[in-house]
C-alpha cells in the first residue's frame, strides 16, 4: 500500500511539475482572495490583522477545491481512470498517494499565503510549533476529505457544482479549528490552540480513516 | 447498471405494500394534527408565562422538539445507511428508508434554525450568534443539501445507495458532535431541560412540552412514512417501466411479423403496420428503450 501511495503521489507530483497549473494557475488565484478580502474589510488594518486567520484558511479551503478538481481531472480526461481501476495498485494505496500529492501542493500554497497575510495584513507570525503542526495536520485533513469527495463526484455530470457544496460542510470544522488554533499561536485570542490542535486530529484522522477504508468501492462505482 | 442490479431493485420494489402504508400514514397523519392541536392550545392558552422568560417561554414547546426530530431523521438515516452498508442485511427498502429519513430530517434541520433563531432573537437580542450548537446545526443543514443534491445527481440505484450511505455515516459524526457541542465548548445555549435529574420545567409546561414531543414525533413518522411510500411507489414505477418493455421485447420474438413484402397485401388483409421497438399503441406504457439488435 505504501509503494502504490509513494508510486500515485510522485506521478500526480511529476505531472504538475510539468504542467505547472498548481504554481500558475491555483497560487495567484489564492493571492488574489487575499487581496479581495483586503477590499472587503476597506482595508482596516487592525481589523485585517486580527481576522487573519480565518481569512488565511478560507482562502486555503478555495483553493483545495481546485487543487483536489485538478487531481482527479487528470484521471478523468483521456479514460486514465479506467487504467488506474485497472492496474494492480492497492485503492487505499491509490487515495493515500493521490491526498500525500495534494497536501504537498497545498502545503506550498499555504507558505505562499503565510507570506501574503504578513506582507498585506500585517499579521505577525509566531508560535512556530503550533502554527506548523495545526498547518501540517489541518492540510493531512483537507486534502483526505477533498481527494474522497473527488473520488466520490468523479463521474457525475453535475461533479464542478456538486464538489464545492458537499466539500465546503465537510471541512467547515477543520477551517474552524485551524482558525482558532492559529488565531491562539498568534495571540489573537486567548484560547489553548493545543486543545484545537487535538480536534484537528481528530477529523483529520477520521477523514484519513473514511477514505482508506470507502476509496476502493469509491473507484468502482463513479 | 447491470442487468442483475435492475433484476433485484425490480423485484423489491414489486414486494413492497403500498395500500398497506397508505394506511399507516393516515393514522399517523390524524395522530398528528391531533396532538398538534392539543399542543398549540396548551401551549398559548392553558400553560402560564414562565417567571423569567416571560411569553417567550412559549417557544419550548416548538424548538426542543422540532430540533429533536431533526436529529431523529438523520439518526434514522446513518442507521437505514449502516443496515445497507452491512452485506447480510442489504436492500433496497433500508435505501428507501435511509433516503426518507434524510429528507424529513433536512425539513426538520431547516425549521430548527428558523425556530432556533426567532428564540435568540427574543432570548439573545441577535438573530444569530456563533454559538458552537448553532454553527454546527448550519454546517448539518448545509451537509444534508449536499447529500440530497448527492442523490439527484446519481442514476444507477446501487451506486446512489453506497456513495449516498458513506456520506450519510459522516453525517452522522456531525450530529454526534452536534448534540455534545454544548457540554464541549463554551456556548450561549440552553442544555438539557428534560433529561436531567432535577427537570427545570414542571406542571402543564412539562405537560405541553411532553405532548409537543409526541405531536412533533408523529408528523415526523407520518412524513418518513410518506416519503418512503413515495421513494417506493417510483421504484415500482421504474421496475414496471422495465418489465413491460421485456415482455415487449419477448412478444417480437415469439409472434415475428408475417414474411410480406412491404407495401403488398394478402387478398382481404390490411398492410403490415412497419415494426416498432418497444411497446404496441393502447398497449402499457414503456419507460425503457430497447434497443433492437
Amino acid at each position: 500500500m505504501w509503494r502504490d501511495a509513494l508510486l500515485v503521489a510522485g506521478k500526480d507530483l511529476r505531472i504538475e511539475g510539468s504542467s505547472k497549473v498548481a504554481l500558475n494557475q491555483v497560487g495567484p488565484y489564492s493571492v488574489v482572495v487575499l487581496l479581495l478580502f483586503g477590499f472587503a474589510f476597506d482595508q482596516d488594518r487592525p481589523l485585517l490583522t486580527e481576522a487573519a486567520p480565518g481569512l488565511f484558511w478560507i482562502a486555503v479551503l478555495f483553493s483545495a477545491v481546485l487543487a483536489v478538481q485538478r487531481s482527479f481531472a487528470l484521471e478523468t480526461s483521456d479514460g486514465a481512470v479506467d487504467r488506474l481501476r485497472l492496474s494492480r495498485l492497492e485503492p487505499a494505496g491509490i487515495f493515500l498517494g493521490k491526498a500525500a500529492a495534494v497536501a504537498v501542493q497545498l502545503l506550498l500554497l499555504e507558505g505562499l499565503l503565510a507570506l501574503g497575510v504578513v506582507v498585506l495584513f500585517h499579521a505577525r507570525l509566531a508560535g512556530a510549533a503550533l502554527l506548523g503542526a495545526s498547518a501540517l495536520v489541518a492540510t493531512a485533513g483537507i486534502a483526505a476529505a477533498g481527494v474522497a469527495y473527488a473520488a466520490l463526484s468523479m463521474g457525475l455530470r453535475v461533479r464542478e457544482t456538486l464538489l464545492p457544496l458537499l466539500l465546503a460542510p465537510v471541512l467547515a470544522p477543520i477551517v474552524l479549528a485551524s482558525t482558532e488554533a492559529w488565531r491562539s499561536a498568534l495571540g489573537v485570542s486567548t484560547g489553548d490552540g493545543w486543545r484545537w490542535l487535538g480536534l484537528l486530529g481528530g477529523f483529520a484522522a477520521i477523514y484519513l480513516a473514511g477514505g482508506v477504508l470507502s476509496f476502493g468501492a469509491l473507484m468502482e462505482e463513479t | 447498471m447491470s442487468q442483475e442490479r435492475v433484476r433485484t431493485w425490480a423485484s423489491a420494489a414489486r414486494s413492497g405494500r403500498p395500500a398497506r402504508a397508505a394506511r399507516l400514514t393516515q393514522v399517523l397523519g390524524w395522530a398528528a394534527l391531533v396532538t398538534l392541536g392539543l399542543t398549540t392550545w396548551w401551549g398559548l392558552w392553558v400553560s402560564p408565562p414562565d417567571v423569567v422568560q416571560g411569553q417567550y417561554v412559549r417557544m419550548l414547546y416548538v424548538h426542543p422538539a422540532v430540533a429533536t426530530m431533526c436529529y431523529a431523521g438523520f439518526g434514522l438515516c446513518a442507521l437505514a445507511s449502516v443496515a445497507w452498508l452491512w452485506p447480510r442485511l442489504r436492500s433496497p427498502r433500508w435505501d428507501r428508508l435511509a433516503v426518507a429519513g434524510a429528507e424529513v430530517g433536512a425539513v426538520f434541520c431547516g425549521a430548527t434554525l428558523v425556530t432556533g433563531s426567532i428564540w435568540g432573537r427574543a432570548s439573545w437580542g441577535v438573530w444569530w450568534t456563533w454559538d458552537a450548537r448553532l454553527t454546527l446545526t448550519a454546517i448539518l443543514f448545509a451537509l444534508s443539501l449536499g447529500y440530497l443534491a448527492l442523490r439527484r445527481a446519481i442514476d444507477d440505484p446501487h451506486s446512489r445507495a453506497l456513495v449516498s450511505a458513506m456520506v450519510a455515516l459522516l453525517m452522522a459524526l456531525t450530529v454526534v458532535v452536534d448534540h455534545y457541542a454544548t457540554s464541549w465548548f463554551v456556548t450561549l445555549h440552553q442544555g438539557e431541560t428534560l433529561l436531567t435529574p432535577d427537570p427545570t420545567v414542571h406542571g402543564w409546561q412539562l405537560a405541553t412540552m411532553l405532548m409537543s414531543f409526541v405531536a412533533f414525533g408523529s408528523l415526523f413518522a407520518w412524513m418518513v412514512a410518506h416519503r418512503y411510500r413515495l421513494e417506493l411507489l417510483e421504484d415500482r414505477y421504474d421496475a414496471e417501466g422495465y418489465t413491460s418493455a421485456l415482455a415487449a421485447r419477448r412478444a417480437e420474438g415469439q409472434a415475428p411479423p408475417e414474411p410480406v413484402a412491404p407495401g403488398r397485401a394478402a387478398p382481404g388483409q390490411p398492410a403490415p403496420e412497419p415494426a416498432t421497438t418497444a411497446g404496441a399503441p393502447g398497449g402499457p406504457p414503456s419507460k425503457v428503450e430497447v434497443r433492437v439488435s
